[in-house]
């Protein structure tokens, strides 16, 4: 336990705080390059899942996308790309942002798919135009599904980050690798209580607002996201017969 | 290439001790998580085990294995540390997979096999167990990929494995060796899910391969009001299951 006595002294200590090897830079750093990624990731991969998931097409190779990705060693990217385009921020970024797309891609045809096709239809019945379907119908309901990819992305890229210190690209990361070549053990538990609380906040944040972006009025919608909901049902909604059961 | 050929014994030992890395976790996963899923889906107080779960999942890979020694004693560049932390995420995932397979067991079902005389364990093992195992299986599948995959972060603490390619590649300047570690974690993890979907098939004659039967009976009982309070738990459209992490 002597090792976090000295984790936290070492996150206590006033001069951890200040300069460009800091806390608050390096937390900056972190967050910065997890919000540049995943904003330019999203640019890219919510127009596409949004295509892919109004039309029905290419929804093949978004899925092959979003599950072979799964397989992808994040740290080969990093350490791949960073061999071709050398060290310092490009690198990283590259990769950061092709892990993220996965899952905001995910995310966005999934939050489509997931509107009832009788929904779309009524839609389309009632006059509305393709146009105004995806805006006004797929694109509210489809929200929540949506937030839960740009979460995944996002703890995605908190996780790469703090990998891609070692290609130099800085962030929380500095105090684990800096600790493992000094053989400092205090300073590397620190640097990961530090990574742990920020993306544990991260999670946090997001399944908040995930549940807030669920349109008014809307159950059947509700994200179905494993990490949003606390209980499965809703207190009440049980019948007596599961109750007896159980 | 000339690198890789010269090199293959090397590339070979490593792929080994990456297997031997990658499969007890999977194994050790199931097997703990299916008590504690079980829980978790008998008890509604028990259920905050699932959010726990999530959060768990949260924590970036490197950061838990640098936690992990002073949590649990290991030595931070001992693979039984890197077995330890995959077991956890492993677990993390495959929890909500099980409490979801055994929640989505048609209370009918359950009923029946009451009404006929099963005792409890008898009911479990005999029918929600192999009705679950579809279900459980497009889990495991989600583990084992991320799980290979992850393995190589152990690379990053000097831990034998592929993810010693791409530190040495990195800073040897060999891209051959990432890009070989690249292609042979993802084929080892392709690999792998599909000997599990094979297993699957041997051991679930009554499920179509690449459909579980609950899902899709869970989907056509979502109309019918009555069940409404089940179709909570299907998974098979969440976007976490498609989440990558590193």
């Amino acid at each position: 336990m002597n090792f976090f006595v000295e984790a936290f002294a070492f996150i206590g200590d006033g001069s951890s705080w200040v300069g460009p090897n800091g806390i608050p830079a390096r937390l900056g750093e972190h967050l910065w390059y997890s919000v540049v990624a995943v904003a330019l990731a999203s640019i890219i991969a919510i127009p596409v899942g949004f295509a892919i998931g109004h039309t029905g097409r290419g929804r093949a190779v978004a899925v092959a996308v979003s599950g072979g990705a799964r397989a992808l060693p994040t740290f080969g990217v990093i350490t791949l790309i960073a061999g071709w385009v050398g060290i310092g921020l490009t690198a990283p970024m590259i990769a950061f942002v092709i892990l993220a797309i996965p899952s905001v891609l995910a995310g966005a045809y999934a939050g489509f798919e997931a509107v009832d096709r009788s929904t779309v239809d009524a839609a389309r019945a009632v006059g509305m135009t393709e146009w105004q379907i995806v805006t006004r119908v797929e694109v509210p309901l489809g929200l929540p599904l949506l937030i839960g990819g740009i979460r995944s992305a996002v703890l995605q890229v908190v996780a790469t980050a703090t990998l891609a210190t070692i290609v130099g690209s800085g962030g929380l990361g500095s105090y684990i690798i800096t600790g493992l070549r000094a053989n400092d053990y205090g300073t590397m538990l620190a640097g990961s209580i530090l990574v742990i609380v920020l993306a544990v906040a991260l999670e946090v944040v997001f399944s908040v607002v995930q549940r807030l972006v669920v349109p008014a009025g809307v159950t059947a919608g509700r994200p179905t996201d494993s990490r949003a909901r606390v209980a499965r049902r809703a207190p009440g909604t049980a019948t007596p017969l599961q109750e007896g059961t159980q | 290439m000339n690198w890789i050929w010269s090199n293959a014994d090397y590339i070979w030992d490593k792929t080994l001790v990456h297997l031997a890395l990658s499969v007890p976790p999977v194994v050790l996963a199931f097997v703990i998580s299916l008590p504690i899923g079980w829980l978790a889906n008998r008890y509604r107080v028990s259920r905050g085990i699932l959010t726990v779960a999530g959060l768990f999942y949260a924590i970036p890979s490197l950061p838990l294995f640098v936690a992990l020694p002073a949590l649990v004693g290991t030595s931070l560049r001992s693979p039984v540390n890197i077995v330890i932390g995959l077991t956890l995420y492993g677990v993390a995932l495959m929890v909500r997979s099980v409490a979801d397979a055994l929640g989505a067991v048609e209370v009918d079902v359950r009923q029946s096999a009451t009404a006929v005389g099963y005792s409890s364990w008898q009911r479990f093992w005999r029918v929600e167990f192999p009705l679950a195992g579809p279900v459980m299986l497009a889990g495991l599948r989600v583990v084992v990929v991320s799980t290979v995959s992850l393995a190589t972060v152990g690379g990053v603490l000097g831990v034998n494995g592929l993810g010693l390619l791409f530190i040495d590649g990195f800073q040897r300047d060999i891209p051959e060796e990432i890009l070989a570690g690249i292609v042979i974690t993802i084929v080892m993890a392709l690999v792998l899910d599909g000997l599990l979907v094979l297993l699957g098939r041997a051991l679930m004659p009554w499920s179509r391969p690449g459909r579980p039967r609950r899902a899709s009976s869970r989907r056509s009982s979502r109309r019918s009001s009555r069940r409404s309070s089940e179709t909570g738990a299907s998974s098979s459209r969440s976007p976490r299951r498609e989440a990558v992490r590193s």
